[in-house]
């Protein structure tokens, strides 16, 4: 058996998928508060919390409606979107013309919220959620074992944010978001309708995080807590691709899952706080971010 | 179109307009006309209230009393996003290119709101700086250009009635001379021209009359041909 870098290719390529699966999720989810961010200029601390509903629904569906993933995928984000729509229009709305901190004291209370109510009722231990039958099994790709239904969250997520990336950067609704993210008022000068505008641009950023959510409900179990635990490293993805870029988002939340992967092969004992180390140091270095414009 | 110039009522009219931001009284009582296919020119000191009349008449002050109808529309009250709507087109000041967008994004992002509106290649001809630069990043361009673009995006959406705020400030006179051949053929196309200017120079060789706004309102009315007459009480006003 040969070795790469005196570690077991199985060894290295196994954390290196789980690190891809996680990177996944970041991406996902920190794509989401790019989005909200650029837009609402709101950290949306509710986005953890969004992300446990979504998977919530998918598990509520197939339970209590014996609607199964397929129909989740679809079903869940488009819940959490209009959750997100709902708490636009009633509460985030009244707070753009305060300080933008109002807005995240508001969506923080909210996660608070959630996740008490989820938790008064199914407690902190997690919920199973089947594999589809369609994505049970795997593929030996010789140097390691991919199970199939890994290799559909890594593809299925990268598709959706380069989708995103590309109806962002490349179309004319997206030329629009970017003319409203820069400059609000003359955008709505040229007759479009900003504040509807901006509700949708809230309620698409939740729906990936529902998105995520029941992607992940088959990989880590459905609970209350599954947001929070995820949501602090998201941040910190954020605040290293730089707060608001979509591109970057993307590619540092798939680059530090990565280097999660690296570390929990050559240095275990970092790895929970490899990406911690890394926000720090970028902070220091490039405090806008990897990819971020400073403002 | 030139049938329906100089007939009827006219096309913009604000009665006793008052604006506000926050606790500032900015208009008291502002009063004027245009007729379609005219040129007319807010002049007026820094202060006076030229910007905020051209904000009120697009929605976008804190608050605003009185009266503003274009073609018979009441648009105080109307939501912001519709006035446009009508086919008013709005050139900023401070010009407003969107840096995160290419020229080409920027020349087509205000939709098309009426038929009627030129084509891009039409715009071209009128502003040949601007082709061939389609891919480059809107504030790249020089500020002449930019002046050109912002000009530009709104000939495309079919509004009858284009609000330009102080397109030379700021240019070379060569610059000004090309914006001021462009305007001259836009009001030949039949465009209703409102034009805020400090440069009563420029604004002579354009404008059909000129309002005179001081401490926000409108204190004097004086038709182009009568400039001349009228020169001593004008550089009265303007302090120059």
């Amino acid at each position: 058996m040969f070795e790469l870098l005196g570690v077991p290719p199985q060894v290295l390529f196994g954390q290196l998928l789980l690190g891809l699966i996680n990177g996944s999720f970041y991406a996902l989810l920190s794509l989401g508060l790019a989005v909200i961010f650029g837009m609402l200029n709101v950290i949306n601390f509710a986005h953890g919390a969004l992300y446990m509903i979504g998977a919530f629904v998918a598990w509520f569906l197939l339970n209590k409606l014996g609607l199964g993933y397929w129909w989740a995928l679809l079903l869940a984000p488009a819940t959490v979107g209009l959750v997100g729509v709902i708490v636009e229009k009633t509460l985030l709305s009244r707070l753009y013309k305060l300080d933008h901190l109002y807005g995240l004291l508001l969506t923080f209370g909210l996660a608070l919220i959630f996740e008490g109510a989820f938790r008064h009722q199914f407690g902190v231990s997690g919920q199973p959620y089947p594999i589809p039958d369609a994505l049970k099994g795997g593929q030996n790709l010789g140097f390691m074992f991919l199970p199939n239904y890994r290799g559909w969250v890594v593809a299925a997520s990268i598709v959706v944010c380069f989708g995103t990336w590309f109806a962002i950067e490349r179309t004319r609704l997206g030329a629009y978001l970017r003319a409203a993210t820069e400059n609000p008022v003359l955008v709505q000068a040229f007759g479009i309708n900003v504040p509807v505008m901006i509700t949708l641009t809230y309620g698409f950023g939740v729906a990936l995080a529902g998105l995520a959510g029941v992607l992940a409900a088959p990989i880590y179990q459905v609970s209350p807590l599954m947001g929070s635990n995820l949501i602090i490293v998201v941040f910190a993805v954020v605040v290293i691709g730089g707060m608001g870029s979509i591109l970057g988002a993307i590619v540092t939340g798939l680059g530090l899952g990565l280097l999660e992967g690296l570390t929990k092969v050559f240095y275990p004992e970092a790895s929970n706080i490899v990406v911690f180390v890394v926000m720090a140091i970028v902070l220091l270095i490039k405090p806008a971010g990897l990819f971020g414009r400073e403002r | 179109m030139p049938d329906i110039q100089n007939s009827g009522a006219p096309m913009l009219e604000i009665k006793n307009l008052q604006a506000f931001y926050g606790e500032s009284h900015v208009l008291h009582g502002v009063n004027l006309e245009v007729r379609q296919g005219e040129v007319v020119t807010l002049l007026g000191r820094n202060g006076a209230g030229k910007t905020t009349t051209m904000r009120s008449i697009m929605g976008i002050v804190g608050k605003r009393t009185g009266s503003i109808t274009f073609q018979g529309r009441e648009l105080i009250g109307m939501a912001q996003h519709k006035i446009p709507r009508l086919g008013i087109g709005y050139v900023p000041e401070e010009r407003g290119i969107f840096s995160s967008l290419s020229v080409d994004e920027n020349l087509v992002l205000p939709p098309v709101v009426k038929d009627g509106g030129m084509t891009v290649p039409q715009i071209y001809e009128l502003f040949p700086n601007l082709q061939g630069r389609g891919t480059t990043q809107g504030t790249r361009l020089s500020g002449g250009e930019q002046q050109m673009l912002a000009i530009a995006r709104i000939l495309r959406t079919g509004a009858t009635l284009i609000l330009l705020d102080e397109p030379t400030e700021g240019l070379a006179p060569v610059i000004i001379e090309q914006i001021g051949v462009a305007v001259r053929k836009l009001k030949q196309r039949g465009f209703t021209i409102v034009l805020v200017e400090q440069n009563f120079r420029f604004a002579s060789t354009i404008a059909d009359r000129h309002y005179v706004m001081e401490e926000g309102h409108v204190v004097d009315m004086i038709h182009n041909d009568q400039l001349a007459q009228n020169m001593d009480k004008l550089h009265a006003y303007l302090g120059v």
